[in-house]
């Protein structure tokens, strides 16, 4: 048993998996880092109430001493910041993360807009952009319902106070907001952890490509099954961090109800 | 002069008119109950004086300056929105504490705030943040709260977080203060601390407006009475006069139904 976890084979099998986990860490915090605040930024946009014809709309049923028509109404509702970004949102939820990867790895280069930088590093970009712009989406809906959940009163309350909009949403909403998101947003967190695999679709090596390389052959090893099985460890020791850690900060904002 | 006027408020919700034609004055130091049905406007009256709501139509003017015209968008900006706000606090029906802060906090953090706003708030900052925490646990105090000062809303009751609720309001200093039904969320044996402390007020001649149904209290407690059923003012007049002897057959009706009670 020792023998083997001393072996040659077993060593240069290790240090492949760590080269393809760090490339998964890396992944998985470029990911949080560009995520997290981008998906504020579609939460906000998808809750604006912009609507630029509304009051020019107002003031000539006013002027015409007219009923709101159904094209009048339409005008009146019609909020483009709200629309974009709610359609955005859709059609990244609505598709496949592998799909996006895909695309955004090929596409520009095929259509001569741009190119990645060639070899690991452009295939990182690439990966990092598609996995930001998803996880932001499904982050902007979670941060959305958690500013909808604190109650009307809140800002209500702070506006009486002659609180300025931002000082509101600093000072009153947004930490009712982190603990009414944590729950979800750790979810998406474990989630994120194993969806970084999904890189090897474009042949980054991260941990599984690693694995799965020793039965095809690499380093002169090759038909070995139990590298690729081994990955699971990998995965388990971070999400079982992630977790304690998660749990910690949903601990720590328990002071308050 | 009076310190408050109100003249021809009117606001919609819609197709439906819920205030239709309010005017009233109040002076100085006296204190004001609207009473009238779920539904009858009250509430909605006291959010537009707060800026809540915006009025269709009419004037508000604190202290003979013009505040708020429903014809005038000059007087409707929010940045100058938020100043005039100042003029009036509001304690609510649900208390609204903010969860995450102390009772101390909650009562000092719009102070704080605004002090920052101050020009000399960063050679002075020590000093102007211990004068508002020193403000604050007065006002804590007069409520009788000193015990409780650290304490977070959770661990109140609701009588004392309603206590903390007033004391917030008052740290601004408004000229009005105003109660939106303060003691429906109690229950009932919790109500008589938060009267208590509003009678206190009024003995110091805080000027303030009440909604409530508590008849005998407004009886008691207010100077005018204001009583109002579908969205109109019915009858308003001397406190004890009004409940008491109401000339309205509507205000009868709206009475009984109470001492029966």
């Amino acid at each position: 048993m020792i023998e083997f976890f001393t072996s040659s084979t077993f060593q240069t099998v290790l240090s492949a998996l760590n080269s393809g986990f760090l490339k998964t860490l890396q992944l998985f915090f470029i990911t949080l880092i560009g995520a997290l605040p981008l998906g504020l930024v579609i939460s906000f946009g998808s809750m604006s109430r912009l609507a630029p014809f509304a009051r020019p709309v107002h003031w000539f049923l006013r002027r015409q001493k007219r009923a709101p028509g159904r094209i009048a109404k339409a005008l009146i509702a019609f909020r483009p910041i709200r629309l974009i970004c709610r359609l955005v949102v859709w059609v990244i939820r609505g598709t496949p993360l592998v799909l996006q990867i895909i695309a955004l790895f090929y596409v520009p280069g095929i259509q001569r807009w741009f190119s990645w930088p060639s070899g690991e590093s452009g295939r990182m970009m690439a990966v990092c952009v598609a996995f930001i712009i998803n996880y932001a989406c499904y982050f902007s809906e979670i941060y959305r319902g958690g500013i909808q959940g604190v109650p009307k009163g809140q800002q209500e309350a702070g506006q009486v106070l002659g609180m300025t909009k931002s000082q509101i949403f600093r000072h009153i909403t947004l930490l009712q907001m982190i603990k009414r998101i944590v729950p979800p947003i750790s979810n998406e967190i474990i989630t994120l952890v194993k969806d970084t695999s999904l890189a090897r679709v474009i042949a980054l090596q991260e941990v599984i490509w690693m694995g799965e390389s020793f039965m095809k052959g690499n380093s002169g090893i090759a038909g070995l099954t139990w590298p690729l099985f081994f990955t699971a460890v990998y995965y388990l020791i971070f999400s079982g961090i992630v977790t304690v850690l998660l749990g910690k900060l949903e601990k720590k904002l328990d002071f308050f109800q | 002069m009076a310190i408050l006027e109100v003249h021809h408020i009117e606001k919609h919700f819609g197709a439906t008119r819920v205030l239709e034609d309010i005017s009233f004055d109040l002076e100085q130091g006296q204190a004001l109950a609207i009473i009238g049905s779920s539904g009858s406007g009250k509430t909605t009256l006291l959010r537009c004086l707060n800026f809540l709501e915006k009025p269709d139509q009419g004037t508000i003017s604190v202290a003979g300056n013009l505040i708020f015209d429903a014809a005038d968008p000059a007087t409707q900006r929010e940045s100058e929105v938020r100043k005039k706000r100042l003029h009036f606090g509001l304690v609510f029906q649900s208390f609204n504490l903010f969860p995450q802060y102390t009772a101390l906090k909650n009562v000092t953090l719009a102070r704080e705030l605004l002090a920052q706003e101050q020009l000399d708030f960063k050679e002075n900052k020590k000093k102007i943040l211990e004068d508002i925490q020193a403000d604050g646990r007065e006002l804590l105090a007069k409520m009788g709260l000193s015990e409780r000062a650290d304490h977070y809303p959770s661990q109140l009751s609701g009588g004392q977080q309603q206590r903390v609720a007033i004391a917030r309001a008052l740290a601004l200093r408004p000229d009005i203060l105003c109660f939106d039904e303060p003691t429906s969320a109690l229950d009932p044996e919790l109500t008589g601390e938060v009267l208590r402390v509003i009678r206190e007020l009024a003995e110091q001649r805080t000027t303030m407006i009440i909604v409530t149904h508590e008849m005998a209290f407004a009886r008691d407690v207010a100077d005018q009475v204001i009583f109002m059923d579908g969205g109109v003012i019915v009858e308003q007049g001397d406190a004890r006069q009004v409940i008491e002897h109401p000339r309205e057959e509507r205000t009868r009706q709206f009475l009984s139904r109470y001492s029966e009670g």
